[in-house]
């Protein structure tokens, strides 16, 4: 790798390191600092928040504190910096779900090759057909109260399919490489060629696609609590704050776009760092 | 949320018969085709069938607190359900009333679902259709514009707002188009669809909003890939004869490069469509648009399993009929495929 990497014209200079290709990197490092600072937000919001999320501060959407007030008169700053852990901690895990599912699938259909690889992306196809929202939604049909571990798995296994596609791709380029079939000659058992061999070589597309599987991630968690599908009625969440809030756009407009604009930006940052690092693994090579 | 285009690559399905007549060897192309399709479509039923009725308790999630309380609408809602029976039993005889047509009863008002979603699945069809028709031109035009001006400037700035685009949700395209011009800057258009006797496109500013919402959610994805194909076209050795015999740029681009793209074009426009069936359910929600997407949610939120069942097979259905033709499409334009299959 660090062959090609050096540019012919300018043999003499070095191979930039990572860290500083991903510093010059403009979407990677904005990405990065956007996604940085509503993550912050999120985590140290519940401590600098000046109200509880479920203290009445006054009467029903009026414009008392910074952004006035909700459908039940509490404070929507403090129910923003209330409610975005929920938001990122089920979007964080259902990410890191789907990954490690998808990863497993794709890695596993690649390295059977022939008839197993055949059975296992048809059924995959199978689950590409439901849009991602819509198998969240045909399987809370049954349920009465939506729990969180529910929806990580939910919204994980809706992006298992997808992911499992990128890792199949990047995984056939890997398993007929020499050194796989070294180690297959050794003896090596299947399971550590894939673990010690396979999986280590695909790092840097993978880090691209959780990237843009967050952002999907942070999109349905948010949107099923705006769609009236949430863990906890009570406790403050980005998306639900748009659902519990919605009819009165025209008169106090901030108890809706604050979590609007802040799931947008997030969404944004996350975007852009996944394009950032798809750029830079694509240059790597 | 639009799911990025991974494009499938159509020749990778075809082996290519050998020593048979070119004709024949398009009809085993495509009843394989239409095998495969009617398979998954097989598959979807059963997951369908198995996340509505197996994984949870349908009767308590309908009942609520209800359901120790009230014996004998538990007993009601078994017998409606049919859930005395084994599961699959109850697979076939939904199986063979989806075949005939029979799409069963909703639980929440008692009346057929195939009536009562019909006028839904037109007005989301309507809604979808409008779209993409606006989505096709917004979208090829764009990517002309920036690989007009590739790596420069303009193309960087064009590239940057698409991806910041791509990835909001769509309920906060949507949210935001209301509150710009309908709620809190501008009133020039109604925020939502009001349900009257009509059909919501009796009025055509209530449809500005949701078929611009779902251009926006749409169109970057779209506009990359049809963006970066052109730009493999334009640094080919036949675009660069084109312009070494002196023919205009412009040309160049509408002729030698946007014809070439029109094949992944439409590969990619027909996963989105398929992925629109989906995004409705958002847009539906945030306009109040009497379509599939809407009644689904409020099906999901009733527990109304027969119309969630019917609902999602629709949208299902739709995806894999739209990936079909978008397959047979770009095979029958792209020459090189065209002989693959007939040689």
């Amino acid at each position: 790798m660090t062959a090609t990497a050096a540019s012919p014209t300018a043999p003499t200079v070095s191979t930039p390191s990572t860290l500083r290709r991903a510093l010059q990197q403009k979407r990677l490092v904005s990405g990065a600092v956007i996604t940085l600072i509503i993550v912050l937000i999120a985590i140290l919001g519940p401590l600098v928040a000046p109200h509880g999320q479920n203290e009445v501060v006054g009467p029903p959407f009026s414009s008392v504190g910074v952004l006035g007030t909700d459908y039940l008169g509490q404070d929507v700053l403090s129910r923003l910096l209330h409610g975005g852990l929920a938001v990122l901690v089920i979007a964080l895990l259902a990410t890191l779900f789907g990954m490690v599912v998808g990863i497993i699938i794709g890695v596993v259909a690649a390295y059977s090759g022939g008839w197993w690889d055949e059975v296992i992306m048809r059924l995959n196809d199978v689950v590409l057909a439901f849009p991602q929202i819509l198998l969240a939604l045909v399987v809370l049909t049954a349920v009465n109260q939506p729990r969180a571990w529910m929806i990580v798995v939910l919204v994980g296994i809706s992006h298992a399919p997808r992911v499992a596609r990128v890792a199949r791709g990047v995984a056939l380029g890997i398993v007929s490489r020499d050194f796989v079939y070294a180690a297959e000659a050794l003896g090596e058992k299947r399971s550590r060629v894939i673990l010690a061999e396979v999986l280590p070589n695909m790092n840097a597309p993978l880090l691209a696609e959780g990237g843009l599987r967050l952002t999907y991630s942070i999109g349905l968690v948010a949107g099923l609590g705006f769609l009236g599908f949430s863990t906890n009625p009570e406790a403050a969440n980005w998306g639900q704050m748009i659902n519990e809030n919605r009819l009165a756009l025209s008169t106090q407009p901030w108890a809706v776009l604050a979590p609007v604009f802040i799931i947008g930006v997030f969404t944004i940052g996350t975007n852009l760092m996944a394009d950032g690092i798809a750029q830079l693994s694509q240059r790597g090579d | 949320m639009a799911d990025v285009a991974v494009l499938p690559e159509p020749l990778e399905e075809v082996a290519p018969p050998k020593g048979r007549h070119g004709s024949v060897a398009w009809i085993l192309w495509i009843a394989r085709r239409l095998g495969l399709a009617v398979l998954t479509l097989w598959l979807v039923s059963v997951l369908v069938f198995i996340a509505t009725t197996a994984l949870g308790d349908p009767i308590r999630a309908i009942l609520g607190k209800d359901y120790n309380a009230d014996k004998a609408r538990v007993a009601q809602l078994t017998e409606q359900l049919n859930l005395n029976e084994s599961a699959v039993k109850r697979y076939l005889d939904w199986l063979g009333g989806l075949l005939h047509g029979d799409l069963g009863t909703s639980i929440a008002n008692q009346r057929p679902v195939g009536q009562l979603i019909s006028s839904n699945v037109l007005n989301s069809f309507v809604l979808v259709l409008i779209s993409a028709v606006v989505l096709i031109p917004v979208a090829f035009g764009i990517a002309m514009i920036s690989a007009n001006y590739r790596r420069k400037r303009p193309d960087t700035v064009i590239q940057t707002i698409l991806l910041a685009l791509a990835g909001l949700p769509e309920f906060v395209t949507g949210i935001l188009l209301v509150a710009l011009f309908s709620t809190t800057v501008f009133h020039w258009l109604p925020a939502v669809t009001i349900a009257g006797a009509g059909h919501p496109w009796d009025q055509p500013s209530v449809m500005v909003l949701p078929v611009a919402t779902l251009v926006l959610a749409v169109a970057p994805y779209v506009s990359r890939i049809v963006r970066s194909t052109l730009l493999e076209v334009l640094d080919s050795d036949y675009v660069e004869l084109a312009r070494l015999k002196g023919i205009p740029e412009k040309v160049v681009l509408r002729k030698h490069a946007l014809l070439n793209a029109v094949v992944p074009g439409i590969q990619v426009v027909s996963l989105q469509l398929a992925w629109l069936a989906g995004g409705v359910v958002f847009v539906e929600t945030v306009f109040n648009y009497p379509g599939i997407g809407a009644l689904l949610v409020d099906s999901v939120r009733n527990h109304d399993i027969p119309v969630v069942q019917a609902l999602s097979m629709i949208i299902a259905g739709v995806y894999v009929v739209v990936n079909l033709i978008a397959d047979l499409l770009s095979i029958l334009l792209t020459p090189r495929s065209r002989t693959a299959i007939s040689s």
